[in-house]
């Protein structure tokens, strides 16, 4: 972009709801951002099309009393973050104002907050020495923040090497200290301070190279781990009709994960849910450091009410302060909920800028869109030879629950694992509502995921897991026999694999978000259980008539269920498996 | 409303609509109420010169030459003690032969509360309704609809609900009410001695439609007024919002805007999550609850607008018919309270998730016995013991009519699950299947 001394300015010559049209002598480029006065205040925009001297401007907040020759400032600077220690445990709105440094219970117009703590002291080790050669992305130094090594690095935004003319000694900063001066090969000098800028629309590329995720992102979740793994590093969308579970499944999810770094985007849904998360996790203890979860999170806020344009601004947000912190060697993991917020935002400013539309109405690049989003995930090494990596997993909210909506189809495209949420499960009370059949993890046929499986948790994994999907399968198959034929008109042995089929459901898929045990199952315990589930599906049992074989098998669905809500390997958990043994044994054909 | 006297100005008007007319002006600022004709309009499109209004009567009669005052500023309501006991129309302008309320003007649709600023909903609403109360409990704080075909008394529900609730304060919108049920809210409300904790907002079917889109957002400032100010629990009643959203699209229609999905515009979820967000629960005590409803076009869900608002709201209530005990239901599939989960168990008996949901799982097992005797098969016993057991759950826990206490409700369950069920068929934690089974 231009550089220019004096102040670019503008002038509003229409205003459709957020969009908002202006002419300006001055030269503008697209994505710029500008302030437009309404008085004393001043509203951020964004520049998103420019026809001749016609520039269009979505407006990230109300555009309330706004008139025709009211003043805009242009910026020259895109939209940005600020990047640097004392971003975990806050949350932002879409533009990364610190929600709680504004005083007023209503969001007033017009103003902003700082993204950082400026009155905050950091504790800096240096990791390299002056006089080195650095370049963009390499760590300078270290700051702890909460349980995380926060790498200061060489600015993103500086291209070519530099030499560490200057580096300060281990001690406590502020946000604002010098704490090293690079110096170009031209013989300029170049400030580092604890944080830098960077615009949230670019990838923010600091890595060697990514390769294809190889290793399984445990979660907690049974159905997810167990039977559709997502990859460290990886992609993953969870569509769904409203009430079907997506938040309380990324929640969940959320609280046990294996991740360093958990962001979430909050796009365009409630308030009362991000409270639920502010309230929630500070009290609950990350199950991996055994320090509050509240500690690892970010939570990106632009919720229901707040303005549609600012909806879109929060996820590339949200991406970019991810691609951050996996360039300090963290493992990044991104909620986003629901990209189908996003997609309707698109959607609101392409019909006022009266753009052709596509499918719905949607903008036509809008699978392009998703694409690019998405390629921001990935696991990546560091010029240092450090790994880091961005699991990325958003909802969709398909409208009318229709998943051959554009958005859905979109996203299909991009992402690799699909969570369909189905409401029939979801009216069954079948929690998490993940359709077993219908869903996939296209992780599970790469041959370095395999290799991963075999050797971090069996060689027979891979195995298993097939064998539970084909019951499934034929569980349902034969159910729709049974539906069809009759409980009489089956031979007695469909109804035992129906209820094989049902005790997987039951024990391994159905998992109560709810309880503090049920909700939590690391990998050992699920191998546990996926064993024990298995060996049921494999004895033979001799059974008199159909009614037996119901009786029988809820009676064992109940223990193991039991089972599910006791402490793993605990006296009772125990108990149980010798009462369930005592059951099996009464009916099972040695 | 009422509005500073600028001098009205004539105007040369280039285009009318049913909703929206066109002027040419240059002073008109975005979402300004201006007077056109004396009819009340707003501001809803600036392009160079050329200012649209949006006129809340309809364009009836107004002439190419009109005669237009611009206020210079958005709607508001003067909110104050004065609003309790109080018949307003959309306008906030006495629709009860009362004197015009006093008090301190806000702008309505005003800006959004900061999310940090909330409390989590923690609260419950006891309704009496076990359809509600012991499947779908409320809380202070949370936003949902009744989902209703036309003919369902879901008027009735919503009043019985919010005589029951322990509020401070009810606001009453009325969007599209047929006279006949304003009249219903009015004698039931006198009835009950509560008119001094009501404040409603009416636009009748015989009103103007566009007026519509103001009653909303008139009702939720004064619930600001209330939950804010004063910090009062404050239950918001909406009652059409499918007649809300049927506005919407006529306005966005004559502005030739690309509808989406239903005819209804491309914004209809942000315009409908504005008002629902609204439902708040303060720190300080003070709250905003809102129960609305949607009424649905032969039970169809998949329609925008319900569909819509099921990903805003906290979850919604479903009525329905049951034939087989002639009675209306809080049907247990397709309802939902999102924010149920805050206090059962909690602020309830411990038992209370487990027992509602093996309640709910038997109901539907119910239902596929009735599919396999529609078919034509045989019932074996446990079909058989579903079916009678739904019969009696329906009657004596689902239906709209049943006023009992949470601890009566859970203790009915158990009776049922005890005299149709054995032990190990309701999956329920084993301690407390033996608190509270009942021999
Ligand atoms: N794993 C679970 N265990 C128990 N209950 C669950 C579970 N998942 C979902 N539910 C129930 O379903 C309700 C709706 O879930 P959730 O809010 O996650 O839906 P959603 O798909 O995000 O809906 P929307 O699209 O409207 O946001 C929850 O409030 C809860 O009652
Ligand atoms: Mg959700």
């Amino acid at each position: 972009m231009t550089t220019t001394s004096t102040i670019k300015k503008g002038t509003v010559t229409g205003i459709i709801s957020n969009l908002v049209m202006a002419v300006s002598d001055a030269p503008v480029a697209q994505n710029e951002i500008c302030y437009i006065s309404i008085g004393e205040e001043q509203l951020l925009g964004e520049i998103i099309k420019v026809i001749g001297k016609d520039i269009f401007i979505q407006c990230f907040e109300s555009t309330r009393g706004m008139k025709v020759g009211n003043t805009i400032r242009f910026t020259d600077e895109m939209l940005e973050v600020t990047l640097g220690p004392g971003m975990l445990s806050k949350i932002y709105d879409g533009l990364q104002n610190d929600l709680k440094k504004f005083d007023s219970l209503l969001i007033k117009r017009g103003k902003r907050s700082e993204a950082l703590d400026t009155s905050s002291r950091w504790h800096f080790v240096p990791l390299v020495e002056q006089g080195k050669t650095v370049s963009a992305g390499d760590w300078l130094g270290e700051v702890k923040e909460n349980a995380i090594p926060h790498r200061i690095m060489v600015p993103f935004k500086l291209s070519g090497r530099y030499k560490i003319k200057k580096l300060v000694d281990e001690g406590d900063f502020g946000i604002d200290d010098v704490l090293a001066i690079l110096e170009s090969e031209e013989g300029e000098n170049i400030d580092v301070k604890l944080w830098q800028k960077w615009p949230v629309k670019k990838p923010l590329k600091g890595y060697v190279e990514k390769v294809r995720p190889f290793a399984m992102l445990e979660t907690g979740v049974r159905i997810i781990d167990t039977l559709i793994p997502i990859a460290e590093g990886g992609t993953g969308f969870i569509p769904g009709p409203f009430g079907t579970g997506k938040t309380v499944l990324q929640h969940a999810i959320s609280k046990q994960a294996d991740a360093d770094v958990i962001i979430f985007a909050a796009c365009g849904e409630r308030a009362n849910e991000i409270v639920d998360v502010f309230t929630e996790f500070p009290e609950l203890d990350d199950p991996h450091t055994g320090r509050k979860l509240m500690e690892r999170t970010i939570i990106i806020a632009n919720t229901s009410n707040m303005p549609v344009a600012a909806r879109e601004a929060s996820v590339y947000t949200a991406m970019t302060i991810a691609e951050y912190f996996r360039n300090m060697g963290l493992k990044v993991l991104i909620l986003a909920d629901s990209t189908s917020r996003w997609a309707q935002a698109l959607r609101e400013m392409s019909n006022r800028l009266e753009e052709l539309p596509g499918p719905d109405a949607f903008p036509m690049d809008l699978t392009a869109v998703i694409a690019n989003f998405y390629a921001r995930a990935g696991y990546v090494f560091l010029t240092n030879g450090s790994t880091g990596s961005i699991t990325f997993l958003g909802t969709v909210s398909p409208s009318g629950g229709n998943l051959k909506e554009p958005v859905t189809e979109a996203t299909k495209k991009s992402a690799r694992c699909f969570y369909a949420l189905s409401q029939k499960r979801a009216d069954q009370k079948r929690y998490p509502a993940v359709d077993p059949t219908e869903s996939y993890s296209k992780y599970l046929e790469y041959p370095e995921m395999q290799n991963y499986l075999h050797e971090h948790i069996s060689a027979l994994w891979i195995d298993m897991v097939t064998r539970t999907k084909d019951i499934l399968l034929r569980g349902r198959e034969v159910h729709d026999q049974i539906n069809i034929l009759g409980d009489d008109g089956v031979p007695l042995d469909y109804h035992v694999q129906f209820w094989k089929a049902e005790v997987i459901d039951f024990v391994i898929l159905q998992q109560d978000a709810f309880d503090t045990i049920d909700a939590m199952t690391p990998i050992v315990r699920q191998k546990y259980m996926l064993q024990l589930v298995l060996q049921i599906c494999q004895m033979e049992f001799d059974f008199k008539d159909f009614e037996e074989v119901a009786g029988f098998f809820k009676r064992i669905i109940n223990k193991l269920k039991q089972l599910n809500y006791s402490t793993y390997e605990s006296e009772q958990f125990k108990k149980i498996v010798e009462e369930y043994t005592l059951i099996i044994n009464e009916k099972r054909i040695a | 409303m009422e509005y500073k006297a600028f001098q009205p100005i004539f105007y040369n008007i280039t285009r009318i609509n049913k909703a929206t007319c066109e002027l040419q002006c240059h002073m008109a600022s975005y979402d300004e109420m201006a007077i056109i004709n004396g009819k009340l309009a707003q501001v809803v499109k600036i392009v160079g010169d050329q200012v649209t209004l949006q006129v809340f009567s309809g364009t009836e009669g107004i002439p190419t030459d009109a005669e237009v005052l611009f206020t210079g500023e958005p709607p508001i309501l003067k909110v104050s003690e004065d609003l309790a006991g109080r018949f307003l129309n959309a306008y906030g302008k006495p629709i009860d032969n009362g004197p015009e309320v006093q008090g301190e003007p806000r702008m309505i649709g005003g800006p959004s509360i900061n999310p940090t600023k909330r409390e989590r909903p923690s609260e419950l609403i006891l309704t009496g309704i076990a359809g509600i109360d012991l499947n779908n409990t409320l809380v202070t704080g949370q936003k949902i609809p009744f989902f209703a075909d036309p003919e369902q008394p879901f008027n009735q529900v919503m009043a019985d609900v919010a005589l029951r609730a322990k509020a401070d304060r009810i606001i009453l919108g009325g969007i599209g009410l047929q006279h006949d049920d304003y009249l219903f809210f009015k004698n039931i409300f006198e009835n009950a001695g509560a008119i001094d904790r009501i404040v409603s907002f009416i636009n009748t079917t015989e009103d103007p439609s566009v007026e519509r889109l103001l009653i909303p957002d008139m009702a939720l400032t004064a619930a600001e007024y209330f939950a804010i100010d004063r910090n009062e629990k404050v239950l918001v009643l909406l009652t059409d919002l499918t007649l809300y959203c049927d506005a919407l699209s006529i306005v966005s229609n004559n502005m030739d805007q690309i509808s989406s999905k239903d005819n209804m515009p491309a914004s209809l979820y942000s315009d409908l999550a504005r008002l629902y967000e609204k439902a708040v629960q303060f720190p300080a005590g003070g709250s905003i609850t809102i129960i609305a409803v949607t009424t649905l076009s032969g039970g169809d869900i998949t329609h925008a607008i319900p569909d819509n608002t099921g990903y805003i709201t906290e979850g919604q209530l479903f009525l329905r018919r049951d034939a087989e005990i002639g009675k209306t239901i809080v049907d247990p599939f397709r309802s939902l309270s999102r924010l149920k989960q805050l206090v059962i168990g909690k602020k309830t008996r411990e038992d209370h998730p487990q027992v509602m949901n093996t309640a709910v799982r038997l109901y539907s097992d119910s239902a596929n016995a009735r599919t396999k005797l529609e078919n034509g098969f045989d019932l074996n016993d446990y079909d058989k013991r579903c079916l009678s057991y739904a019969k009696e759950y329906s009657e004596k826990l689902l239906a709209i009519d049943v006023n009992v206490d949470i601890e009566d409700m859970l203790n009915t369950s158990w009776s049922l699950f005890s005299r149709y069920f054995k032990k190990e068929e309701l999956a329920i934690r084993q301690d407390l299947v033996d608190k509270y089974w009942k021999d």
